[in-house]
């Protein structure tokens, strides 16, 4: 467990020296998170009856999408893992005495929480300061707060292990880019990346929740605004731990599977 | 002690003829042909011995390292390196083992390479006094001062290969792997290269297995040489048997390159 743990800090540390990425990610993800509020505000004024979440509970999940993003974010893939499958480099990998999902899963759970604690409290705060309800809102009980934190948590395994699946499907195929670009649109869709599931139509959301994707993003943001409470919380959530445990199986299967026919080319 | 014996192994290789028509006919059945890239491979290393593994491209020199570094299973034989067969017990073997692939990188290229160094360390699980020991003499012998602090992209080809053959060596492995480690390098850097790792054969009794093309490396560090050709082992010996096969007053190059057409490779 230490070994990669040590693979985690070091990334870690690597991605905290991107400044320059950070300060420009912040300013995009704030005046996003604004442009959409605004976006969502002429719908609510129009008919505040119809509206599918309270606008408070909508202002926390903004916020916080923009906040969190690159935490969850499935667009956010690892180019240099799959180019290492595709050059051979991964052939270093090989002759560690540790296994390379394990080494890969802490890597893509350092990369992205060091992107994301670089750029989620600033925008907390400032979405904090805004006047309610179009800000975010922080009374919130320390029990739904834990349960915020932990949900956020299984989130960041079920996102790893789906791109990790992805990662261990290079192995068996010469390019994943036609795979990468299909899943980031079901996951923009289907996981409340375009808009929150409440919006989607009945039959498409209750899909969406059941699935993966939903079992990204949906489950925290919804959880802290509270437009996700009381038992709907620990549905949510056994729904997250039982896709993190299927996908981190699937793709430990897949790779191994792979390595064991993977012939490394040229010298 | 490397030992091998009997390796085959033959790569299973997608093959058609240029063109429209032949991409057409490819999509229904698809031309498979069976490369052969080791055949009946044999041989012994003892421990302590630096060993020159040489051949033209495509003679079956990687497939062997590849083989010997447990990321390729071999279709038949048998292999055994320090009593572990690398691709069955592959953990516990390249605990041991350190590898140099000339033409790739081990160090993270956007960190200093001490954080890689660092990593490695836990990676091997290297205690700390003997890391600190390993990390001041390879710095001392290797020149590594300030690249240390570098990160790994912003190193020249030969600093980078000098910090490359630190990282192989702090957790003291007691088989070194060395695919083509001077390639590119310029004469200083080679030269310290090669002496560096006489240095490490004779502190530590580390055994090497070195591939490449260049004949001055053999000359200056191996006391064996193996020649291989189209899979086979075509000869074992020093380097005096092979200009002795060779005719007179030819250099160990011009030697190989006869040889390499006396046996038809």
């Amino acid at each position: 467990m230490r070994r990669y743990i040590a693979f985690f800090k070091m990334r870690l540390m690597a991605g905290l020296q991107y400044r320059a990425a950070a300060l420009a990610g912040l300013s995009t993800q704030f005046v996003w998170g604004g442009m959409e509020l605004l976006i969502y505000r002429a719908f609510w004024l129009e008919h505040p009856e119809r509206f599918p979440m309270g606008m408070e509970a909508l202002a926390a999940y903004v916020w916080l999408q923009q906040a969190f993003l690159t935490l969850f974010a499935l667009w956010q893939w690892e180019p240099e893992l799959i180019h290492s499958v595709r050059t051979g480099a991964v052939a270093y990998e090989l002759t560690r005495p540790a296994d390379l999902y394990g080494m890969w899963m802490a890597r893509s759970l350092a990369v992205r929480l060091s992107r994301g604690l670089l750029r989620a409290a600033p925008v907390i705060l400032l979405g904090a300061l805004i006047p309610a309800p179009w800000g975010l809102r922080l009374r919130i009980t320390p029990a739904v707060f834990g349960l915020f934190l932990l949900s956020t948590v299984l989130m960041l395994l079920v996102v790893c292990a789906f791109t990790m699946f992805i990662y261990a499907l290079t192995f068996h195929l010469t390019d994943p880019n036609g795979v990468m670009v299909l899943s980031t649109a079901a996951a923009d869709l289907l996981g409340g990346a375009i808009v929150p599931l409440p919006f989607l139509p009945e039959g498409l959301r209750r899909i969406a929740a059941l699935s993966p994707f939903g079992a990204m993003q949906n489950v925290p943001l919804r959880i802290f605004g509270g437009d996700i409470a009381g038992a709907a919380i620990l549905q949510a959530m056994g729904l997250q731990v039982f896709w993190a445990v299927v996908l981190i199986a699937a793709g430990y299967v897949l790779m191994d599977a792979g390595l064991r026919r993977t012939v490394i080319a040229g010298g | 002690m490397i030992e091998m014996r009997g390796i085959n192994k033959t790569y299973h290789v997608r093959r058609r003829e240029a063109g429209l028509g032949n991409a057409v006919r490819s999509l229904f059945s698809r031309g498979y042909t069976d490369v052969p890239a080791l055949r009946d491979m044999t041989f012994t290393v003892p421990d302590g011995q630096i060993v020159g593994y040489i051949g033209p491209n495509g003679a079956g020199k990687s497939t062997t390292i590849k083989i010997l570094c447990g990321i390729l299973r071999p279709d038949s034989g048998t292999c055994t390196v320090n009593g572990l067969t690398p691709w069955a017990d592959r953990k516990r073997h390249v605990a041991r083992l350190g590898v140099v692939f000339g033409q790739r990188s081990q160090l993270w290229w956007d960190v200093p390479v001490m954080e890689s160094l660092l990593l490695l360390k836990d990676i091997y699980r290297v205690p700390e006094q003997r890391f600190r020991e390993n990390l001041d003499r390879l710095t001392a012998l290797l020149d590594l001062g300030d690249l240390l602090k570098t990160p790994a992209r912003m190193l020249s080809l030969g600093q980078r290969m000098r910090c490359e053959i630190a990282a192989a060596l702090l957790h003291s492995p007691e088989v070194l792997f060395l695919d083509e480690p001077t390639i590119g390098l310029d004469a200083v850097s080679k030269l310290k290269v090669r002496e560096f790792i006489l240095e490490q054969n004779r502190l530590c009794g580390t055994t090497v297995l070195l591939t490449t093309h260049d004949m001055q490396d053999i000359d200056a560090l191996c006391s064996r040489v193996l020649l291989i050709g189209k899979g086979r082992l075509l000869l074992d010996g020093d380097t005096a048997l092979i200009r002795s096969m060779a005719g007179e007053n030819l250099s160990t190059e011009e030697s190989v390159a006869d040889l390499y057409r006396r046996f038809g490779i």
